[in-house]
């Protein structure tokens, strides 16, 4: 099965208002090829699920600057001003959520449990609206799984067959996302034959991607 | 010295050899260049990456090596990248040693608020919340006041961080060690008086019958 697509094609798969995961962190193991072909063919109304929208022109910041998107769910906007002027102005809403709950949340979604229990929050404005519960006689809440119709993958290489690399802190959030969609893309710096990427050292296997994007790579 | 030289030479005392160490952005990275001579910690990066080292020579940096702020760094040999989950696992499982964060306000719990101002600035929690609720030791790094008005106050009036009490405040004016019975204050900077401390901060101090003077890292 062919999975290699071009950045264009990919991003044509993508309707307005879906729902779409992003990895990266600061723009770090960012798509930012499928980014920039999402401001392109002028989608609107999507959620995005990410770390942070980075700053204006960067990564993310990319789809808000274009006022792509209609919410967004993140752990950080204090290094995009535009954001927070959207959120302000009622044009963007934004869910905070604390970074790893962000990250359980997802990886509760791919891994097929109702949800985690986690100290972070407790008796703050995080805990509003959700369950507690008293587990060894220590209190926790309950946080729910968070899925998306699409992820979007920055990652190191990926093989022919759809297997998946990544570099130091460009792996962030990508591996948890990859199991937490309907459809799965990912942007690799580079594509390898099948076999170069031992079995060892495959993070994301390739049953779980769909789709690859080919070129070259960009930071940024 | 400015203030935030003193802060971050004080909180540099406060690091032992082995310890798994996450600095917050801004003030508390700066107390990574004060370590006192003969003490090795390794950083995290909440990013994911334990072995953090510092920003390479103009040319080097790596696309793909940054720190929370998306600022690229170094990284020592034997340093180790993993993805989110296991980074705030090791936040939030005491497997972190100290976390140094910047403070709005702490109160006489103990409790810390420095992710929000209603209204005024929302930058929202990042890891803030996790570290504050998980790492085994949490150290606010903070100016006393902030332009004039005491931050250490009877209650947090801002959005809490965390309900758990810290472990140490450092100001460039105090070292102050929230207890169960309250603030108690350890020690003042050089020069400082202990009423000069008294006459900036809102919350009740506990005052010893010995005050000790900060010492600061070299």
């Amino acid at each position: 099965m062919n999975k290699a697509i071009s950045a264009a094609a990919a991003a044509e798969r993508i309707a307005d208002g879906a729902v779409i995961m992003i990895g990266g962190f600061m723009g770090v193991g960012s798509p930012h090829r499928l980014i920039d072909e999402l401001v392109r063919q002028k989608r609107t109304g999507l959620t995005i699920i990410a770390n942070d929208s980075a700053r204006p022109g960067v990564g993310i910041g990319k789809l808000i600057d274009a006022h792509a998107v209609r919410r967004l769910i993140a752990t950080h906007i204090g290094t995009n001003a535009e954001t927070q002027r959207q959120m302000i102005a009622g044009e963007l809403a934004v869910d905070l959520v604390p970074q790893g709950t962000l990250a359980e949340r997802i990886r509760a979604a791919g891994h097929g449990l109702g949800g985690v229990l986690t100290p972070t929050g407790v008796g703050t404005i995080a805990a509003e609206g959700k369950r507690t519960l008293e587990v060894e006689g220590r209190t926790f809440l309950l946080e729910t799984p968070l899925a998306a119709d699409v992820a979007l993958i920055g990652c190191h290489r990926a093989d022919y067959s759809g297997n998946l690399d990544y570099s130091l802190t460009a792996r962030n959030f990508n591996p948890l996302m990859a199991m937490a969609a309907g459809l799965v893309i990912a942007e690799p710096d580079a594509v390898v034959p099948v076999g170069v990427i031992p079995p060892d050292a495959v993070v994301t296997p390739h049953v779980l991607v769909d789709l690859f994007v080919q070129g070259e790579p960009r930071h940024g | 010295m400015d203030d935030k030289t003193i802060i971050a030479k004080r909180v540099a005392r406060e690091m032992k050899s082995g310890q798994l160490v996450n600095l917050g952005i801004g003030l508390p990275t700066s107390v990574a260049r004060h370590l006192p001579a003969g003490v090795e910690v390794f950083f995290q990066s909440e990013n994911g990456i334990i072995g953090m080292a510092a920003v390479p020579a103009e040319g080097l940096e790596n696309d793909s090596l940054s720190d929370a702020g998306g600022s690229p760094i170094g990284a020592v040999a034997g340093a180790a990248a993993f993805d989110s989950c296991t980074s705030f696992g090791l936040i939030r499982g005491g497997h972190l040693d100290v976390t140094v964060l910047g403070g709005l306000q702490v109160d006489e719990l103990g409790q810390l608020a420095n992710w929000m101002v209603p209204g005024r600035m929302v930058p929202g929690m990042g890891g803030a919340m996790d570290l504050v609720s998980g790492a085994r030791r949490v150290i606010v790094a903070m100016t006393h006041t902030a332009r004039g008005e005491a931050k250490i106050l009877p209650r947090c009036t801002l959005p809490l961080t965390s309900v758990r009490r810290v472990d140490l405040v450092v100001t460039e004016l105090a070292v102050i060690e929230p207890t169960a019975r309250g603030l108690l204050l350890r020690e003042t900077a050089p020069g400082v008086a202990v009423e000069q401390v008294l006459a900036t901060t809102a919350a009740r101090l506990i005052v010893p019958d010995q005050v000790g003077v900060m010492a600061l890292a070299a």
